[in-house]
């Protein structure tokens, strides 16, 4: 009894070859989508932008006309945004993380956080704009200053950077800690003197991450009331500013044809600040990171 | 004594000394400092849900709660103002769909094809560029829409408006979809080699085998990217609120101007309704919507990952 038909398979296998191969073009395609869009938008933003970007243009600051107005509020704005945010997000999640990997119990109270940091992470941005608005600039009277806009920020992306810092905590083997143990030391000594050095990079980088997200949001802002229009530099933490996506949102929502250029080359300002910071992360990544 | 401290001073004692010189016991209050870091996380949920809570709380004391979810109207700026929150959902439901037709094939056939069919070299090059696409920041995909994907849809439809649900759909489309195609490669990476060899074993193609053997193994992974994705979809603000419009309808046209539960609350934020107004509430009920919608959705992702999961 022949329990395969030989030649009924091999009629049919060309067919199934040339699917196949269709298919894996097809998969292909798809592919290139993202890529073809990324060129688009690169190509785009840098043919409308170029023409504006120029020295004047950050120097100046915000102008009712076009051709005069500048970024330099804006620039500054993101800069002392990233001031505060850093420190506090860093400190947040590097804690948490340090918390959770190395002295949290398996119990409940351990598992919640957990859940919690997971859908904390899935919060739609604005919805922290509404947090922000509620607690930092009306409960704590910080008033729409850069601290408010600051700690709403770092409430944003401390799940990134928990989850980033936990990854590379877990990623310094027991041996070192048991080194360390043996050589007497608490505790508390081998997570300071061992496990953080060893887990630095992995911090590092994920937090730069996070930084860049924060630069790059708008959302949040909007809805706390950080001004679009401003002409003048923050003095202090208490100052009200603005940043670079609120000018570039700004801009963009103007109907005439001239400020959709000065967009572009608010955009360009902005792509280039992440891509300094990301290349940095690359850099940290690539240097310092140990394989154990 | 003294003779003694001078004479038999071991490691032991040495230890035991400073253990008591020490007046601040760092090893007990470090513990505890790191313990109310982690608490934080926990308070910002509080803080979100009381925040929506309180406030949705006196915007239903002025508008009934019946008519919040019943109205098909969303006129709160008129003279007669009309609180009925479904043309909001319909505009962000519009939108999750267009994104959802886009993101979802191209997700996972760029998926399919980096863990199926790429070399490892095309795969070091391709993911970093996808990596890039995730990266960039939403008020740039915005610009995008509105100032090249808008005039290229109206040169192909005529009857497209400026403000439309198709153009900031289809970019929200490319947003999420480097989440889809990162999230479920993963899922189908993670799918062992045994399995697609025993497939290839009994005659099948390589797509054969992906369609009927990989993809099965992987869809609780992939499923929840999906769902993950959508829920992104729903909370985005700044591309809708830039190319979207801000004319909220219940009608199923994509060609004319909308508004989203986020767009609206990005106008009334940057327009100037006044503090303790009826409007300025609503943007707290709009907000609860919108927390309720991608709260279930997220859970609905952890509940698939957990129980359609595949234990190899």
């Amino acid at each position: 009894m022949k329990l395969i038909n030989k030649s009924h398979v091999a009629k049919k296998m060309p067919a199934r070859l040339a699917v196949n191969t269709i298919c894996k073009g097809l998969f292909f395609l798809a592919t290139l989508v993202g890529l073809l869009v990324l060129a688009i938008l690169f190509y785009r933003i840098f043919t409308q932008g170029i023409g504006s970007l120029n020295g004047d243009f950050l120097q100046n600051f915000a102008s009712r006309k076009p051709e005069e107005a500048g970024i330099k509020a804006a620039l500054i704005g993101s800069i002392w945004l990233m001031v505060v945010v850093a420190p506090v997000s860093l400190l947040l999640g590097v804690g948490t993380a340090i918390y959770l990997e190395e002295y949290a119990r398996k119990n409940w109270i351990t598992t919640f956080i957990k859940v919690n940091i997971s859908n904390l992470a899935g919060v739609p941005s604005i919805v922290f704009g509404l947090l922000g608005l509620t607690v930092f600039v009306r409960a704590l009277a910080l008033d729409r200053s850069i601290l408010a806009a600051g700690l709403t920020m770092s409430l944003l992306v401390l799940p990134v950077i928990i989850v980033a810092a936990q990854e590379a905590i877990r990623a310094v083997p027991r041996d070192l800690r048991e080194a360390s143990f043996g050589m007497g030391a608490t505790k508390w000594q081998t997570i300071l003197k061992v496990v953080l050095p060893a887990a630095i990079p992995g911090i590092l980088t994920g937090g730069i991450l996070a930084l860049s997200r924060a630069i790059g949001e708008t959302a949040p802002l909007v809805v706390v009331g950080i001004p679009m229009f401003i002409a003048f530099l923050p003095q202090s933490f208490m100052d009200t500013f603005t940043v670079l996506p609120m000018q570039i949102y700004n801009w963009t929502s103007r109907p005439q044809e001239e400020f959709q250029q000065v967009a572009a080359a608010g955009i360009i300002v902005l792509l280039i600040l992440l891509i300094f910071m990301n290349s940095i992360a690359v850099i940290i990544r690539n240097k310092f990171q140990k394989r154990y | 004594m003294e003779l003694r401290k001078t004479e038999m001073y071991s490691v032991q004692e040495m230890i035991l000394e400073k253990k008591r010189k020490k007046k601040v016991n760092m090893e007990k209050i470090i513990p505890k400092l790191l313990f109310l870091t982690a608490a934080i996380s926990v308070f910002t949920t509080i803080g979100i849900i009381l925040t929506l809570i309180f406030e949705t709380f006196i915007f239903f004391d002025r508008v009934s709660i019946v008519e919040f979810f019943t109205e098909a109207k969303w006129l709160p700026f008129a003279s007669t103002p009309s609180f009925g929150i479904m043309p909001l959902i319909v505009g962000t439901l519009k939108i999750t769909v267009i994104a959802a037709v886009v993101a979802v094939p191209v997700g996972l056939a760029t998926a399919i094809f980096l863990s199926e069919y790429a070399s490892e070299k095309t795969r070091r090059i391709i993911k970093p560029i996808l990596e890039v696409l995730a990266g960039i920041p939403t008020i740039v995909y915005g610009f995008f829409a509105l100032t090249f994907v808008t005039p290229v849809l109206r040169d192909l439809f005529p009857s497209l408006d400026m403000f439309n649900a198709l153009s900031p759909g289809i970019v929200v489309g490319i947003m999420i979809m480097p989440m889809i195609a990162s999230l479920s490669e993963d899922a189908l990476v993670s799918v062992p080699k045994s399995i697609r060899e025993g497939a290839y074993a009994l005659g099948a193609t390589k797509l054969e085998t992906t369609i009927k053997v990989v993809l099965p193994a992987a869809i609780s992974g992939i499923m929840a990217s999906i769902v993950l994705a959508l829920s992104r979809a729903i909370g985005e603000t700044m591309i809708v609120s830039v190319a979207g419009g801000s004319t909220p309808n219940m009608s199923m046209d994509v060609t004319s101007s909308i508004q989203t539960m986020t767009a609206y609350i990005v106008q009334v934020s940057s327009g100037d309704a006044g503090y303790g107004t009826t409007i300025y509430y609503s943007i707290y009920a709009v907000g609860m919507t919108l927390f309720v919608f991608t709260l279930i959705m997220n859970l609905l992702a952890q509940f698939i990952s957990r129980k359609f999961r595949e234990e190899y």
